[in-house]
């Protein structure tokens, strides 16, 4: 079966209807078994206390920040080479999921910025390429809302979601770019050298599973809805007409 | 002795749980509601 067979839109419902349920599962045994093993069941750092189980939160969110994006930048070049509704509706999805993951990389980073680096705020290049990135998926979501036609909405935003990349990119690699800011590098490597201790890593591992699962079964939801809206609208309008 | 971050900590697990459950309680509830209408106008079909 090619891979292309999904852009039909009752094929890729028909897959939605069978994943979705152990999606869903899996993402809530490992998201909640992830963060309730990194907060209760692992010990505080020498020198960052207990605000290292922010850590737990953060690293993920920010993670998905990025990666989200970065699909939604893939889903949009399919639309604009091959035309598939399905994969400009998986970006409009997709981006509402990025969005809140994007505020709560930036929410958590400041609620432990204020005790570890005395600020709430610092206009550090990985923090500011972040919140650009933020005002990005605003721009996405109202570009989508504003314009009436579809095709033409998918269109505008595909071109606004590859130039964002830009940011979403440099939000990843700001700190090696530039080298300078508050920001430290890398939490999480699979340099063991640069890594945090094992008993910290694990727990975020499984956290940063839960997390991609999350955003499958949330993704895979709401373009099932963007799907059924749009067939609903097709049909209030062949009856009016 | 009491944690001097316990504060913190909470905010940033009680902000990101609750902004995560809203998104998944937003999610649901509009599938929800485009199945409901999909099924009204197919029935009506």
């Amino acid at each position: 079966m090619s891979f292309w067979e999904f852009a039909n839109p009752a094929r890729f419902t028909r897959l939605t209807d069978k994943v979705l349920p152990w999606v869903s599962v899996l993402a809530a045994i490992l998201l909640g078994g992830g963060l309730i093993w990194g907060y209760f069941f692992t010990p505080d750092d020498f020198r960052q206390g207990s605000t290292v189980k922010i850590f737990y939160l953060h690293v993920p969110a920010a993670l998905m920040a990025i990666q989200v994006w970065l699909m939604m930048a893939i889903c949009s070049l399919i639309w604009l080479v091959r035309r598939h509704h399905v994969s400009a509706l998986a970006a409009r999805a997709a981006a509402p999921i990025g969005a809140v993951m994007t505020l709560i990389g930036l929410l958590t980073g400041a609620i432990w910025g204020q005790p570890m680096w005395g600020t709430w705020w610092e206009w550090d290049p990985r923090l500011t390429s972040f919140l650009v990135l933020f005002v990005f998926y605003l721009g996405y979501i109202a570009l989508w809302e504003a314009v009436e036609d579809p095709d033409t909405a998918a269109d505008l935003t595909s071109v606004l979601c590859l130039v964002g990349s830009v940011f979403a990119l440099l939000s990843r690699y700001a700190v090696l770019i530039w080298n300078q800011g508050l920001h430290q590098g890398a939490s999480l490597s699979l340099d063991s050298e640069e890594n945090v201790a094992d008993v910290f890593w694990y727990p975020s591992l499984v956290v940063i599973a839960g997390f991609v699962l999350l955003f499958v079964a949330l993704v895979l939801l709401r373009t099932r809805t963007e799907i059924q809206v749009r067939r609903a609208r097709a049909l209030m309008a062949r009856e009016r007409s | 002795m009491e944690d001097p971050y316990a504060v913190y900590v909470l905010s940033a697990y009680g902000v990101s749980l609750a902004l995560l459950g809203g998104l998944i309680w937003r999610s649901m509830a509009r599938a929800r509601a485009a199945r409901r209408t999909l099924d009204q106008l197919e029935g009506r079909k």
